[in-house]
């Protein structure tokens, strides 16, 4: 997989920041519910990294991811709710108990490969809101009712909106968080994980310690997606069991294949991505019903399961890696 | 003690079901190396079309036998279709379009059927019919069914030429080309038949669970703890595994009720099934992967 060419990344990070300035110029433009609707992509790209540095780079799949999110989301809730700990800080709070979470999990996934790793994880998926209404957490977890938070303030006065805050704070996280990312797949470690992805047996006969490996990326891939799950708590505002369904991971996993596996701008595009249609539903229902004339409610998972069928057969490596090789075949016609 | 009884009794009935969803997911195991994550959605889509039919009209067996045939068809496209051309893809891919398929199934049967939960009827007469006190009428019901149905896939499957060639294609594809067995064909068929015996599976439940898209769910989990303990390559052993895991399950639970009778304390209850799945898959993957009865696999190096 290609770098993703390094000016472009520098302009459109400069454009990330100073686009919420632009809101006195262009009111309806820049408003604040869509910078929010921004927000939740970038939490939703951190989450889809942290599910691309497991299944990505390491070849290990996981249907389970929205376990970890909930689990970094719960955290950051739980500390925010019981011991008034300011949302900030909730942040590496989380990173570090999903790291544990996803270190011990990963344990018994080492002794598992393929398809029954998906199963492992996709049974996950499937236990995580009765494992959150568990009885005996109620009094932490506040049971079916979830927990009511408050969004972040504005802190040192500065003239922004609540909004334009979350914003920044979302986006500062995720440029931390890739760069950190990238740095990590760019060295010895990460070189680590990616033979184990593709040779597994030549990995270990060269010394790479696999089972360490496998199981450390477990927990950074967790903590990433926790991260993402944490902020999506301040975000919203709000926790609750059912919303950490199984159709939570599918959206990871949709993230992941649409943007590429194993591309970490791909990662981005692909939260990006899934927002934007899960956003859009309601449009593209409406759109089906009254310009095409169906009486059909149009969801916003079969948009998603068409997708995840149709890309298996045209871009296996995502939209980035299709473009890619597009971009190669079109200069290689030319030369 | 009749309380007991009558848990045994729940739990093998619920274990009928579970045998019924792991053996629709041996059989696509056993041809393809596939885990079928959408078999449960599948399931779930014939049961709607039974509904369907019944709201038209129909009686319940015919209704329920032009789903079982519907979803058959279904099966066989889909392979056909969908799973064929990706018969060499990388894992990955494989349980993405599974997924995939999970998605459509869910969310085009709460477009067409809309998401609120749905009465099912029981076939079966309400007097004169099972134990009293021990097991209700549809849940000896739900067993008989699933009897039938296994037995009539074990006679398929032992004694005619079509099962014969079938399970020389899920064992021995090449072998079998050679013989002139058409494979492709085969698989294709072993996908329709897991189809329509989840099917089975899912109207029998819909009256336990009542209908709705995520119905399965819960379901399916449980089917793949059956599938895993009774080994995932062995039909048998799923039947076996879907009767132990629904004892189980409902000893789980009968358990924690009495523990929490005796002392007070909670520990585990209904709300705690998934969970107990969830636990029953991953012991049964990292400690004995191949089951009860399934064939253990060794990787040459």
């Amino acid at each position: 997989m290609p770098a993703f060419p390094k000016k472009l990344l520098w302009v459109l990070l400069a454009l990330a920041f100073l686009v919420p300035l632009l809101h006195p110029l262009f009111p309806d433009v820049v408003s604040d519910y869509r910078l929010f609707l921004v927000s939740t992509m970038i939490i939703a790209a951190i989450a889809v990294l942290g599910l691309n540095l497991l299944t990505g780079f390491n070849g290990q799949i996981s249907l389970g991811h929205g376990a970890f999110y909930a689990v970094g989301a719960y955290t950051a809730a739980v500390l925010m709710d019981h011991l008034n700990m300011p949302y900030w800080a909730t942040l590496p709070c989380a990173a570090v108990v999903c790291f544990i979470v996803g270190y011990l999990f990963g344990l018994p996934a080492l002794k598992l490969e393929g398809h029954y790793l998906a199963l492992a994880t996709f049974a996950l998926a499937l236990a995580v809101p009765q494992i959150l209404k568990y009885k005996w957490l109620e009094g932490l977890t506040g049971g079916v009712q979830g927990i009511v938070l408050n969004k972040p303030e504005v802190p040192f006065g500065l003239p922004l909106s609540e909004d334009q805050w979350l914003y920044y704070y979302c986006l500062v996280t995720m440029v931390i968080l890739y760069w950190a990312a990238a740095n990590m797949l760019n060295s010895r470690s990460g070189r680590a994980m990616m033979a184990i992805r593709d040779q597994p047996l030549a990995a270990d006969t060269m010394g790479i310690d696999t089972s360490l490996y496998k199981t450390v990326t477990f927990g950074i891939s967790a903590a990433y997606t926790g991260i993402a799950g944490a902020l999506s708590a301040s975000a919203i505002a709000f926790v609750a069991p059912d919303s950490f369904n199984i159709f939570l991971s599918i959206k990871f996993l949709i993230g992941l294949v649409v943007g590429g596996v194993g591309s970490l701008a791909g990662s981005v595009i692909g939260g990006i991505f899934y927002v934007l249609v899960d956003n859009s539903a309601q449009a593209l229902s409406m759109f089906v019903k009254n310009d095409l004339g169906l009486q059909f409610d149009l969801s916003a998972y079969t948009v998603f399961g068409i997708l995840l069928i149709v890309l298996m057969y045209l871009m296996p490596m995502g939209i980035v890696g299709g473009v890619y090789l597009l971009m190669r075949r079109l200069r290689s016609l030319r030369g | 003690m009749e309380q007991f009884l009558q848990q045994i009794a729940s739990g093998l009935a619920n274990g009928a079901i579970y045998a019924c969803v792991a053996l629709a997911l041996v059989m696509i195991y056993v041809s393809t190396d596939h885990i079928n994550f959408a078999q449960g959605e599948m399931a779930m889509f014939s049961t709607y079309i039974s509904w369907q039919l019944m709201t038209w009209g129909l009686s319940f067996w015919f209704a329920f036998i032009l789903a079982v045939v519907f979803s058959f068809v279904l099966g066989v496209i889909i392979e056909r279709a969908i799973l064929r051309p990706l018969h060499n893809a990388p894992v990955l891919s494989i349980v993405v379009v599974f997924i995939g398929l999970l998605a459509i199934c869910n969310s085009v049967a709460g477009a067409i059927w809309s998401y609120l939960i749905k009465e099912f009827p029981s076939p079966f007469p309400k007097s004169s019919f099972g134990i009293a006190g021990v097991i209700g009428p549809h849940q000896l019901g739900v067993v008989m069914v699933t009897l039938i149905v296994l037995g009539l896939l074990f006679v398929f499957f032992r004694y005619t030429p079509l099962g014969l060639a079938m399970r020389a294609a899920a064992q021995n594809p090449q072998m079998a080309r050679l013989v002139g067995v058409r494979v492709d064909w085969m698989l294709a068929l072993g996908w329709g038949l897991a189809a329509a015996v989840g099917a089975v599976a899912g109207i029998m439940v819909a009256h336990i669970v009542y209908l709705d898209p995520n119905m399965m769910g819960g379901i399916l989990l449980y089917a793949f703890a059956s599938a895993l303990v009774g080994g995932i390559s062995n039909p048998g052993g799923a039947v076996v595994g879907g009767f132990i895991v629904g004892v189980l399950e409902n000893m789980v639970a009968y358990a924690g009720n009495q523990i929490e009778k005796a002392t007070g304390i909670y520990i585990i209850g209904n709300g705690e099934k998934l969970t107990v799945a969830l636990i029953i898959v991953i012991t049964v993957l990292t400690v004995k992967p191949a089951g009860l009865f399934g064939r253990v696999v060794v990787k040459r190096v």
